[in-house]
């Protein structure tokens, strides 16, 4: 099926030496054929799965497509696109992206940044503690969500037996009903589950420094926390502010866990929840895309972002 | 004083390392014990259960149809991986060892897929499903998976690609192998392990994913393991099997726990080779 044909798959080795020139150039070209035909299969199915749909989602959000509706969708301009606009709950779901990326991604950085420099000391257990700092990543999201979701139940939750324990407080609390603490319940199970993530990209970036830098360091006498600010963080900038716009990337389009955490009332929404919610639970098919491709051209802006950073960041290792 | 101060230091490093440890590993701690707990046993926070319950195991099984469920999400999985490896590959080569005019371009817009939100691409999927009438079966989310595993296999093997060594391609060349022998008999050998990595990585991806299988799929018997523990549900609204919905949790967990600790550094360097060279 791959194969790309015209390609013979065994061909009779002839002792030519070096070949001459003329032939070189006839050898590169039949090479950069070659190359497209290897390439023609995944491009082929990249379109189908991704190029095709994500314009008919950009086409529905100007039509009155709708899933009750069996009538072929009918152009309506930028009606789905004001009808969003003005609607509180999107804006809503809007600041909970944002609030929800903005310390979800901090926290992590500052957690993954402790945990990466604590992993990159040495010391007895060190392969223990890599591994299991690996666990949280290698359970699925919705897994973690559950697990978590159990873990704030209002009345037989531990986390609420442990607070109540220690005295931090004198009532249970209704961890993931209440809007304003069930952002908090999400961001805990994203930074646990994420955290892992760049601790990985941190300390590759660690492990690349040279040991000389932190000898000379040493020498002239620069304390562990002026060491780190003077030299690891600007030496490591690049792989982090990479990891931390790819982080950034995934949790502006978080879904899964606002929609197995929460109670999805509107209060308590992300602006992927909002966009499925209008397709598929009202119907509205092109209003969702609409929604949907507002997220895609924010979300669009940050991939720009990290395709500059992330090749500044090459060339700068290269 | 200094001794006692070096002691200190020690003692507050070996103390961040437990803590780091329990903070990483309670959850799924916490998940074991709930799954080994039954009725009122579940609302008592205890350590570990004084009567492990085993039964949830087989209840999940019996009540729900989760080993149907846990069948679809190995089929789904397992094919999209051999499916994106397989386009991966030749894709790789040509991005990897091959220069011609329109490379950046084509790499950056299969980096620039890999980042798409998947939710703007649902209803145009959604709308292929139903015309390729696939709706509601294991070939739509196959279909709709290569969206997330195709960029990342081609754009993680294409960085191993690219550190083989020239010198065995001329060789091949100077014995007038062709681009097609080359990529699969002198170069796949020397990938595999850059497959296990890759494929790895993109099972779990695959085996993770929640809105397409959410939304492509209707029936129980359709449905794959996260949306099947994302929607288990009881008797009542009000009544949650939580006890069951651990130890699915659980059944879920343990077998990926596994193989990230047995490829532990192969997944590191995948990780790495997928975001920070980009």
């Amino acid at each position: 099926m791959s194969v790309p044909s015209g390609m013979p798959a065994t061909t009779t080795p002839t002792a030519t030496p070096a070949p001459p020139p003329a032939s070189v150039s006839q050898l590169s070209r039949q090479r950069v054929r070659s190359a497209w035909l290897f390439l023609l299969p995944t491009l082929v199915v990249l379109g189908m799965v991704a190029g095709w749909p994500l314009l008919r989602t950009f086409w529905f959000a100007f039509t009155n497509a709708n899933l009750s509706n069996p009538e072929p969708p009918q152009f309506i301009g930028l009606e789905n696109f004001a009808t969003v606009w003005d609607d509180p709950d999107w804006w809503q779901s809007v600041r909970n992206t944002f609030f929800f990326t903005g310390i979800s991604v901090t926290l992590e950085t500052v957690l993954g940044m402790m945990i990466a420099l604590t992993l990159n000391t040495r010391f007895r257990g060190r392969g223990v503690l890599r591994a299991a700092v690996l666990v949280p990543w290698a359970i699925p999201t919705v897994v973690s969500a559950r697990m978590w979701g159990w873990m704030f139940h209002d009345v037989y939750g531990v986390i609420n037996a442990m607070f109540l324990h220690l005295g931090f407080i004198d009532a249970p609390i209704a961890w993931t009903a209440d809007p304003r603490l069930s952002m908090a319940a999400v961001i805990a199970v994203d930074v646990w589950k994420t955290t892992p993530f760049m601790t990985l990209l941190l300390l590759a970036a660690l492990q690349m420094l040279p040991d000389e830098l932190y000898e000379a360091a040493k020498l002239d006498g620069a304390g562990p926390i002026r060491v780190f600010f003077k030299v690891t963080l600007p030496l490591i900038r690049g792989p982090m502010l990479v990891a931390i716009i790819f982080r950034v990337l995934d949790a502006m389009r978080v879904f899964d866990l606002f929609y197995v955490l929460t109670t999805n009332s509107s209060e308590s929404m992300s602006m992927a929840v909002y966009a499925r919610q209008q397709m598929f639970e009202f119907q509205e098919l092109g209003l969702g895309a609409a929604a949907a491709s507002m997220l895609f051209a924010v979300i669009a802006m940050f991939t720009v972002v990290y395709l500059v950073l992330g090749r500044s960041a090459v060339e700068e290792a290269a | 004083m200094r001794k006692a101060l070096r002691w200190l230091g020690r003692a507050a490093f070996g103390l961040l390392v437990v803590v780091i440890t329990a903070y990483t590993l309670f959850p799924f701690y916490w998940a074991v014990v709930s799954s080994l707990k039954q009725g009122s046993a579940l609302f008592e926070v205890e350590a570990w259960p004084r009567n492990p319950a085993w039964q949830n195991y087989a209840l999940v099984f019996t009540e729900q149809p989760f080993g149907r469920n846990l069948f679809n999400s190995v089929i789904v999985a397992s094919t999209v991986v051999i499916i994106s490896l397989f386009l991966a590959v030749t894709a790789a080569f040509a991005l990897g060892r091959i220069r011609f005019f329109g490379r950046t371009p084509l790499m950056l817009m299969i980096l620039a897929v890999s980042m798409f939100p998947q939710i703007a691409v649902l209803s145009g999927m959604f709308e292929l499903v139903r015309w390729l009438g696939l709706y509601n079966t294991l070939p739509a989310l196959t279909l709709s998976y290569l969206l997330f595993t195709l960029p990342f296999t081609v754009w993680v093997l294409t960085t191993f690609m690219r550190e083989l060594p020239k010198e065995l391609e001329e060789a091949a060349v100077m014995d007038g192998a062709s681009p097609w022998v080359i990529c699969m008999h002198v170069f796949l050998p020397l990938l595999k392990p850059a497959l296990v990595t890759t494929g790895l990585l993109a099972f779990i991806a695959a085996w993770n994913e929640f809105l397409f299988a959410l939304t492509f799929t209707l029936s129980q018997e359709a449905r794959t393991v996260p949306v099947a523990i994302a929607l288990m549900s009881g008797a009542s609204q009000y009544e949650l099997p939580w006890g069951l919905i651990m130890a699915a949790s659980v059944i879920v967990t343990v077998p990926l726990i596994v193989l990230v600790l047995i490829f532990q550094r192969r997944i590191v360097s995948g990780l790495t080779a997928g975001a920070v060279k980009g």
